[in-house]
């Protein structure tokens, strides 16, 4: 287990510029049909910063982060990823998607490749690398998530902690400067909640900057500059985690606080 | 009272009861009253039908000889097919360019098996050249008209050749045309999902023997004299076309059987929509629907047999037509047995393949 105050100095150390912005939402509103599923966002996430989104079922943060590399369109607002503003031109969205890696709460690991293949495809066939240093960048990933032994298997044969650390080192060989997380432990059983958690807080002393949607809050309380709180489509709250666990200030976010805590 | 074992007990052999011969009788034949009744009927009805089949097939058979007087005992008369297996075989064909025929199926026997046995070498080079040079190779073998093969007019094309050739490239385009299909049938642009619509629609909905002649007899009223195209290509498009439609919609069961996570996954690493069609999706969904894929082509094979109607002699036929031959009437049954038995054979050896090929290629996945 990694220990809090180390954290803390290895986020001292990498003291952030605060005009490194690598994402930004400016007045975001989407729709599901005539549902309003995000009103009105803004946001600022900085190069290294760390988020940590929670909050009810269906307010909307799987959303939310699925916009910041468009596997889900929105209707009104900006949103500048590294300089890039994400509108139809299918080349900013290409280049967007590489420079974003994202990790899905079901893990969606291709079935027919092995671990080696799935981290090595689009390094190959998006980046156009040669496939010798594919495979070394996606052992180096694979050694660092701890499963270099499992590479020739494929993810049908290992369990869902396994995969969801395969699914990182796939997300990482395309060498991201941004990973979202959408709830990446919630479909893990109990005891496999941990590998994972252990991998992606590695990743936080790094630098990595990480948006997260999780309901982890030892995580959050370990990782995260910020923590937001969302409710029907809103940011509610954004604080810093001990003060948003602490001492939270709306009424909605201490309903939600003591019912998963 | 507690227990307490020290040593493992040792394993002893099941009851002969529940293994060898016995054992499996008695679960499979005779588990309960009613199932060795009907264990007892079945074996009744083999008892008097197969031993009789085998007598007449091969025992009281009678296989040498030229003419039917050759046929002296009860059994079948297969002299009859022997002494026209030339025509079943190649229909019209002159017989001295027979060997084209043969060296161009050869070639492509040789071809497939290398491409599905495992272990051999330089597939990726092999498949390209069956895809793209073998289907040149043999439209000069079979039609000729250059480097000194004498032109053979499709009309004397016939028996199993003309099936096997109708049959293949229906297969061979088909395959393609429905994949394209499908995904044009789930694309999000209008345009292309509704020219596949209206194609699969349209083709599926009427039936082949209308299609064939449609083909042979109106088509050829609506275009210009000079620009007549041959029957068969006319038959094979429409055969085509029929199956692609089918195809098209085997290949959508399987497009839709794939997980929305698997699309997303795929564009998140930022793949293109073919890159991620051809890596990620279609290797998927086409492993899924191997069965329907392989019913169909065993249909599309016995389908052919209705180029008949249109005054192509595929195999059946050529067999049917041999039976008007005054000199061998009567032999009717033996002709129908033996175009049964090569439908059969080819037919199980494609279902045979596609088991094969699916637990070839179950890499657990199924969670």
């Amino acid at each position: 287990m990694i220990i809090l105050s180390e954290i803390m100095t290895a986020t001292q150390i990498e003291q952030n510029d605060p005009n490194d912005v690598m994402v930004e939402l400016r007045n975001v509103n989407k729709w599901y049909g005539d549902f309003h599923v995000l009103k009105n966002i803004n946001l600022k996430v900085s190069k290294g910063e760390r988020i940590i989104i929670c909050g009810p079922s269906g307010c909307g943060k799987s959303t939310l982060i699925r916009c910041m590399n468009r596997l889900e369109e929105h209707q009104e607002g900006d949103i500048i990823v590294s300089g890039i503003t994400l509108d139809d031109d299918l080349k900013h969205i290409d280049t967007v998607r590489r420079d974003i890696g994202m990790v899905f709460q079901q893990f969606n690991l291709f079935p027919h490749l092995t671990v080696m293949e799935n981290c090595c495809l689009a390094p190959i066939w998006v980046q156009k690398q040669p496939r010798k240093e594919a495979e070394a960048t996606a052992m180096k990933y694979l050694e660092r998530v701890q499963i270099a032994d499992q590479a020739q298997k494929f993810p049908g044969q290992l369990s869902g902690g396994q995969q969801q650390r395969v699914a990182i080192a796939r997300s990482l060989c395309m060498n991201p400067s941004i990973m979202l997380f959408d709830e990446p432990t919630s479909a893990l059983d109990p005891e496999m909640i941990k590998e994972v958690l252990d991998v992606m807080i590695d990743l936080a002393r790094e630098g990595m900057t990480m948006l997260c949607v999780t309901h982890e809050m030892g995580f959050a309380k370990t990782v995260a500059n910020r923590v937001l709180f969302m409710d029907a489509g809103e940011i509610i709250e954004e604080n810093e985690p001990n003060e948003f666990f602490d001492n939270p200030q709306s009424d909605r976010t201490k309903l939600f606080l003591s019912q998963i805590l | 009272m507690a227990v307490l074992i020290t040593s493992p007990s040792p394993s002893l052999p099941p009851p002969a009861s529940s293994v060898g011969v016995v054992g499996w009788l008695r679960a499979n034949l005779f588990s309960s009253v009613l199932n060795s009744v009907f264990s007892l009927i079945g074996l009744f009805i083999i008892y008097k039908t197969v031993p009789a089949a085998i007598n007449w097939a091969f025992i009281q058979a009678d296989w040498v000889g030229t003419t039917r007087d050759a046929c002296t005992s009860d059994g079948a008369c297969w002299v009859f097919v022997g002494v026209r297996i030339n025509q079943f075989l190649f229909g019209f064909y002159p017989p001295s360019e027979y060997w084209r025929v043969v060296t161009a199926f050869s070639l492509i026997g040789i071809l497939v098996a290398w491409l599905l046995v495992e272990r051999t070498p330089k597939k990726g080079l092999v498949g390209i050249f069956t895809i793209f040079c073998y289907p040149v190779i043999a439209y000069f073998l079979f039609y000729g008209g250059a480097f000194g093969l004498p032109a053979v007019e499709t009309h004397k094309w016939g028996g199993l050749m003309l099936t096997l050739i109708l049959a293949t490239t229906g297969m061979f385009f088909s395959f393609p045309i429905g994949i394209i299909l499908a995904l044009g049938r789930r694309s999000s642009m209008p345009v292309a999902k509704s020219i596949s619509v209206v194609f699969i629609e349209f083709w599926r909905g009427v039936p082949l023997i209308t299609v064939l002649f449609m083909s042979s007899v109106m088509l050829p009223m609506f275009i210009p004299e000079n620009m007549q195209i041959d029957k068969l290509l006319r038959a094979m498009i429409g055969i085509i076309f029929f199956q692609s439609a089918y195809m098209a919609e085997v290949v959508r069961g399987g497009l839709q059987a794939i997980p929305k996570g698997q699309y997303e996954a795929a564009e998140a690493l930022g793949l293109s929509y073919w890159k991620s069609m051809f890596f990620i999706i279609l290797p998927q969904a086409l492993k899924m629907v191997i069965p329907g894929i392989v019913n169909t082509f065993i249909a599309l094979f016995k389908d052919t047999t209705l180029v008949l109607i249109i005054g192509l002699f595929d195999l059946l036929a050529v067999v049917q037509a041999a039976f008007a031959d005054p000199k061998w009437l009567g032999f009717s049954v033996e002709g129908y047995v033996f175009v049964a038995s090569v439908y059969w054979v080819s037919c199980f050896s494609m279902s045979r393949y596609s088991q094969y090929l699916e637990k070839k290629l179950n890499t657990g996945h199924a969670r």
